[in-house]
């Protein structure tokens, strides 16, 4: 041969835990001075498999050839080493020192100095031949994303690395920002470096890529020449053949407007726009999908009617009782909301994070909910104990005890049983639930979907916010496609395709992309 | 190479065991140390450590009277630390709440007995209270560093006391307020002086009923934070801020309220110091106690009663190290080394009950999730 | 006039005596921010001043003994070595005191706050103990080293004096030990440490963001126990100084340092985290502990009063920097946080 390849990976295998194959037999090369896309769906297992290369992760199982030399990378420190250069999404940066400070941190200096105009000096260089914006005097806590993501890739420049990664680095750029970091990634491309960027924006793959390589589930699809590729067979790729899961869905009946929401806009602490003009309606038995790339504003679609984010004037949040009473719910926080008595529930995405309270025992964390049914100064218990052991009892919670046990200590599947059985628990008229099923077992997921078409037939408004096409398209009444925290369509899931939802997932309208 | 782990959960067992070995091992360093000092036979040495405590009545008397301030102090600090809140500022705090006792003690004496010793408590209850609220007020408005805070509130109440000892001074130029209304031949004999209440020996009854009255706070304490909605609330917030809200808890409402129930027990116990002990007020009167009760309400993980038990230990300590003090010719500070000690012990041995240690040989690859 | 010119004097007492407390404070708190920039939250330095203030004391004491005889033909070099031999002990006992907290914090990652004030009360302890139990000996004045640390050039100051007739300039500037003189090189090392060299950059990355630090390859441990070691070191050079310069080396168990000490913590945040502010703000403090000297009788408790500003400014500066929000007045990101990686 008469070029070795940069990166070769040779049957890598990564299991965590018993049951869960992240990256199952896969082989993929790097060409030196080509831009790879790693393309899949959220969990298909190429974080996981660039965290080898990274030094986070090591593999259970194949080989590693870095300039057609096998190496062993067992830490960061290793991977850089071998001129490997990782830029995570959340970036390790210190906020009040400047950007040359971060650049150079941790290196070895000449006389231990900190020579700035050196520093400096470097910086402009490498900005200058590749093009990047930067003012190495900057503070990164007065920089946007976009600066600090230039920072991260100009610091492993500066380390000399070799072979970049980049994991999803648009999902936090404008699309202005997206087209400077591709002229940046095509600089660097000419200069020889490597570059594997991880995404599943498809036309951000068809843009800037050399090739695409796609992951599914864990397993390694193939790779195309990005010329010969087209979203249409890009999708096909990575999201595969329908594959009918059986998930009983009765037919919708009696819907009613539930939760209208108009216009609806918020942003983020950095003043970032995470949801731009978001208008639908939930209905009263129904089940609303709502799909997207992680981080399309679900999250915080979620949170905002729960009254957890300061929606932006001009948006409008309508609450329509069983009985026809209309309430507005913008400004409310969650207690408003529990005073106002909507029987509002959610089960958010962060459990122990958002939803739960890890070092409390299953009683306590009913609680949550029921404490303040009591009347007095008591918090109620044997309310919370009665529908704790109804909840083990009737969603098969394997437990050893409801009172003591901090229930961070039960497995995945039995922590999210008991967080839908608390939030169905109060009949709600509007159940939300994000990626319910994510980490669950087959049986569990069952489990959950059954609960919640059960809510749906009583009449409830239940948002499901998934990442598994063929769930959503089963277990759905409709689908709500967000992307870049826009609505880029509502499908009827009876009739939609999963090829037609990934299209609408990876793009954006196209007045946003000029 | 050593492998250290975060433990999972611990069983209360071995919990406990750890912490006994550590307290036997602290306490034999003890007797080690005044064995290299004093040369005397350690049985010796170990009769006087117990008899600190144990040796007369009035010494029995002198150890549970220390031990419930301390407990009260300490258990006051415990909504404050459950809430992950660093209050360390119950020195100020109890300073405070004794001021305003001491104001009543000396001023409106003649207001008849119960309903005087009630309206000090009260006062004290609310100056405390107010000590506290302060830091809880600036950390929920602009998120101002509580531990920083609370240590400098500690300070100014020491200075505001030292104020008030200058200008009420009993004799000139001492600085010194003096024993309040404890001269027979005056109208305000013993007024505000809890045994006051009740006639025989005065100081076994005084301390008598502020054992009483610290065992009813402990069990208060207990119940409040363990039964009611406003307990709830509080573990909720020091688990996480963000389920809180999630819950609908106002995270803000529960810092002010918390921290005013925490330095009102404080300014409690500060009442409870000048009116059936001290029966003054000096920069003094809060004697460091302030401080170590963090470190016992810490080391108790703000349960209640097992602050009384780590408050006992403490003055055991305390007391042991004065009584060797006295009887081998030492000087007075010999305690607080001893004390120092076992909170070192029982400080560290908290490492082995978060965390389990393992030897292995074998480098192991990739990382469990 | 003449009441203005005792107004002048009794000025320049207060400020000599300022100067020394102010000396102190900057001590302890220079050591803080050495300790705090590495997120170390250190409670202990009244204690650890204590300790360095004991140690200072013994070392000299048994110096002192040991070769006196040796005074006589060493000449100007026996008082040096004898104040070379006390500030290492000083800096030395109190690095024992550092290491013991940060044994605990770093390696047993027990909490700051506590392990801190335990340390207070052992450090108290152990130095009161200590000093308490000297007066049994005998002896107890390290007169050769107290008088040297204390010295100063007496041509320097008078010839001051005489250019600024009225005010003492002389007296006011240069009648003061070394020490104040060292503790201001001390800020401005410190100064230049943290900001201008790649060991001070790290440490400050450890104190901000520990897992970035850790990311970018620094020995967090090491970096954790160099600074709290060395800080302690610092601080204790307060104690010194307090028990060579103001109690003229001699023992006296009062609560004076433990108090300074105190200050010292509140001049951290203070000069928010800042080494050069740290200078002035110290001898403001030591300013305001002697102002009633200035005005005396202005009313009664007046002197407390005026003892109570250095903490109530402190809490304004604390409540200014929650609200302006400015990220560089902030305490370091992760002071009082113990890490831990999980070993892969």
């Amino acid at each position: 041969m008469a070029q070795t390849n940069a990166i070769e990976l040779r049957h890598i295998t990564k299991r965590f835990g018993q049951k869960v194959i992240a990256n199952d037999d896969i082989s993929l090369d790097l060409h030196k001075g080509e831009i790879l896309a790693l393309l899949g769906e959220n969990g298909s297992g190429k974080t996981t498999l660039m965290n080898m290369l990274g030094g986070i992760y090591f593999p259970d199982e194949g080989q590693i050839f870095i300039d057609g030399e096998e190496v062993t990378i067992r830490s960061p420190k290793d991977s850089f080493r071998y001129g490997i250069g990782m830029i995570h999404q959340h970036f390790k940066l210190v906020d009040v020192f400047t950007a040359a400070e971060n650049i150079v941190l941790g290196l070895e200096g000449e006389k231990g100095k900190l020579d700035k105009s050196s520093i400096r000096k470097t910086v402009r260089e490498i900005a200058e031949r590749y093009g990047f914006e930067i003012d190495p005097d900057q503070k990164v806590y007065d920089m946007s994303v976009s600066q600090k993501q230039t920072v991260e890739i100009v610091k492993v420049l500066y380390r000399g690395a070799n072979v970049l990664i980049l994991d999803e680095p648009t999902a936090v750029l404008t699309p202005q920002e997206t087209d400077k970091l591709f002229a940046v990634m095509r600089n660097m491309k000419k200069d020889g470096k490597a570059i594997i960027i991880i995404t599943h924006k498809l036309h951000e793959v068809l843009d800037v890529s050399d090739r695409v390589a796609v992951l599914r589930k864990g397993k390694y699809i193939g790779d195309v020449e990005t010329a010969t590729a087209t979203q249409q067979s890009l999708t096909d790729m990575m999201v595969g053949r329908a594959v009918s899961l059986n998930i009983d869905r009765p037919k919708a009946e009696k819907c009613v407007e539930r939760l209208v929401v108009n216009n609806l806009t918020v942003r983020d602490k950095e003043g970032v726009k995470k949801l731009d003009n978001v208008s639908f309606a939930a209905m009263g038995g129904e089940i609303l999908g709502i799909a997207g790339v992680a981080g399309s504003g679900q999250k915080e679609l979620l949170e905002a009617i729960a009254g957890l984010q300061p929606e932006e004037p001009g948006s409008e949040i309508r609450y329509i009782s069983p009985e026809g009473n209309e309430m507005s719910l913008i400004g409310m926080d969650p207690l408003d909301i529990i005073n106002a008595g909507i029987l509002l529930s959610f089960v958010p995405e962060d459990r122990f994070g958002a939803g739960l309270v890890g070092s409390m025992p299953i009683v306590d964390n009913i609680k949550l909910r029921t404490y303040r049914d009591h009347k007095g100064i008591l918090a109620d218990r044997a309310k919370a104990q009665a529908l704790a052991d109804r909840i083990v009892l009737d969603l098969e919670v394997v437990t050893p005890n409801t009172n003591v046990i901090p229930i961070r200590r039960l497995s995945g599947g039995n922590v999210q049983k008991v967080l839908v059985g608390r939030e169905i628990s109060s009949s709600p008229t509007v159940l939300m639930t994000a990626y319910a099923v994510r980490g669950l077992d087959i049986n569990t997921s069952y489990m959950i979907y059954n609960l919640l078409t059960e809510q749906k037939m009583k009449g409830a408004a239940v948002i499901y916010v998934g990442e598994d096409l063929d769930v959503l398209l089963e277990l759905c009444d409709r689908i709500m496609v967000l992307c870049g925290g826009q609505v880029s369509g509502i499908v009827d899931a009876a009739t939609a395709t999963k090829e037609e939802i990934g299209l609408l997932m990876t793009q954006f309208r196209r007045e946003d992309k000029a | 190479m050593i492998r250290i782990t975060k433990r999972d959960g611990i069983s209360s067992l071995l919990s406990v065991a750890i912490r006994v070995l550590a307290v036997i091992a602290a306490l034999i360093l003890c007797l080690v140390i005044t064995f290299l000092f004093t040369g005397r036979d350690p049985l010796r040495v170990i009769t006087e450590m117990v008899g600190g405590s144990f040796g007369t009545t009035k010494r029995m008397w002198e150890f549970l009277q220390r031990t419930m301030i301390l407990s009260c102090i300490a258990v006051g600090l415990a909504p404050a630390f459950k809430m992950h809140f660093w209050n360390i500022g119950a020195e100020g705090q109890m300073l405070m709440g004794g001021l305003g006792a001491l104001i009543l003690m000396k001023f409106c004496w003649t207001i008849p007995s119960l309903p005087l010793l009630i309206l000090m408590a009260l006062l004290a209850i609310v100056f405390g209270a107010i000590w506290g609220m302060i830091p809880g007020f600036f950390k929920a408005k602009w998120n101002a560093n509580e531990t920083l805070f609370t240590l400098m509130m500690n300070y100014i109440a020491i200075q505001i006391v030292l104020y008030f000892c200058t200008i009420w001074e009993g004799t000139v130029g001492t600085v010194k307020i003096g024993i309040v209304n404890g001269k027979a031949e005056e109208a305000a004999y013993h007024k505000g002086w809890i045994g006051e209440l009740f006639t025989g020996n005065f100081n076994d009854k005084d301390y008598m009923w502020l054992v009483l009255i610290v065992l009813v706070v402990v069990v208060a304490m207990w119940a409040y934070l363990r039964y009611t909605k406003q307990g709830y609330e509080i573990s909720v917030v020091g688990d996480s801020v963000n389920t809180a809200k999630y819950a609908g808890i106002r995270v803000n409402k529960v810092y002010v309220r918390s921290m005013a129930i925490s330095g009102g027990v404080c300014g409690f116990a500060g009442f409870l110091a000048v009116s059936a002990v001290s029966r003054t007020l000096t920069e003094s009167t809060a004697d460091g106690r302030g401080f170590t009760a963090i470190i016992i309400a810490w080391l108790a993980h703000t349960n209640p009663y097992l602050m009384v038990i780590f408050a006992a230990l403490y003055t055991f300590m305390e007391l042991a190290g004065k009584q060797m003090a006295s009887a081998f010719q030492l000087n007075d500070y010999y305690s607080k080394i001893l004390t120092g000690i076992v909170l070192f012990f029982v400080l560290g041995c908290e490492f082995f009950t978060n965390y389990k240690v393992r030897f292995s040989k074998k480098h192991k690859g990739g990382a469990a999730k | 006039m003449s009441g203005f010119l005792s107004f002048l004097s009794s000025f320049s007492t207060t400020l000599t005596f300022s100067i020394t407390f102010g000396t102190v404070i900057l001590f302890g708190a220079l050591g803080e921010i050495l300790s705090e920039k590495g997120g170390n939250l250190n409670l202990g330095v009244p204690g650890i001043m204590y300790i360095g203030a004991i140690g200072s004391l013994v070392g000299a004491l048994w110096f002192q003994g040991a070769t006196g005889s040796l005074a006589g033909s060493l000449g100007i070099f026996y008082p040096i070595l004898c104040v070379i031999v006390c500030l290492i002990f000083a800096f030395g006992m109190a690095m024992l005191a550092g290491l013991l907290f940060a044994y605990l914090t770093i390696s047993l990652r027990t909490n700051q706050n506590v392990t801190g004030l335990t340390l207070t009360i052992f450090g108290t302890g152990i130095a009161n103990y200590i000093g308490g139990s000297l007066g049994s000996v005998g002896t107890v004045r390290a007169d050769v080293t107290s008088d040297a640390i204390k010295a100063y050039i007496t041509p320097l100051v008078k010839w001051l004096d005489s250019l600024t007739d009225k005010f003492n300039l002389g007296s006011l500037l240069f009648r003061h030990g070394f020490m104040v003189y060292l503790a201001i090189l001390v800020a401005i090392a410190l100064w230049y440490f943290l900001t201008k060299t790649r060991t001070g950059l790290s440490l400050r990355a450890v104190g901000e963001n520990t897992a970035t630090a850790d990311a970018a390859g620094i020995n967090i441990n090491k970096y954790k126990y160099l600074s709290t070691c060395i800080g302690a070191g610092i601080s204790g050079l307060g104690g010194c100084f307090y028990v060579m310069e103001y109690i003229d080396g001699l023992w006296e168990t009062s609560a004076t340092i433990g108090a300074l000490g105190w200050l010292a913590v509140a001049l951290v945040i203070f000069a928010t985290w800042k080494p050069m502010r740290c200078i002035w703000g110290a001898y403001l403090f030591g300013l305001l502990s002697w102002f009633y000297f200035l005005v005396p009788g202005l009313f009664k408790g007046s002197d407390k009063i005026f003892q109570m500003l250095p903490y109530l400014f402190t809490l304004l500066v604390l409540i200014l920097v929650s609200l302006r929000r400015k990220p560089e007045d902030q305490p370091p990101a992760s002071l009082g946080k113990a890490y831990f990686r999980e070993e892969r």
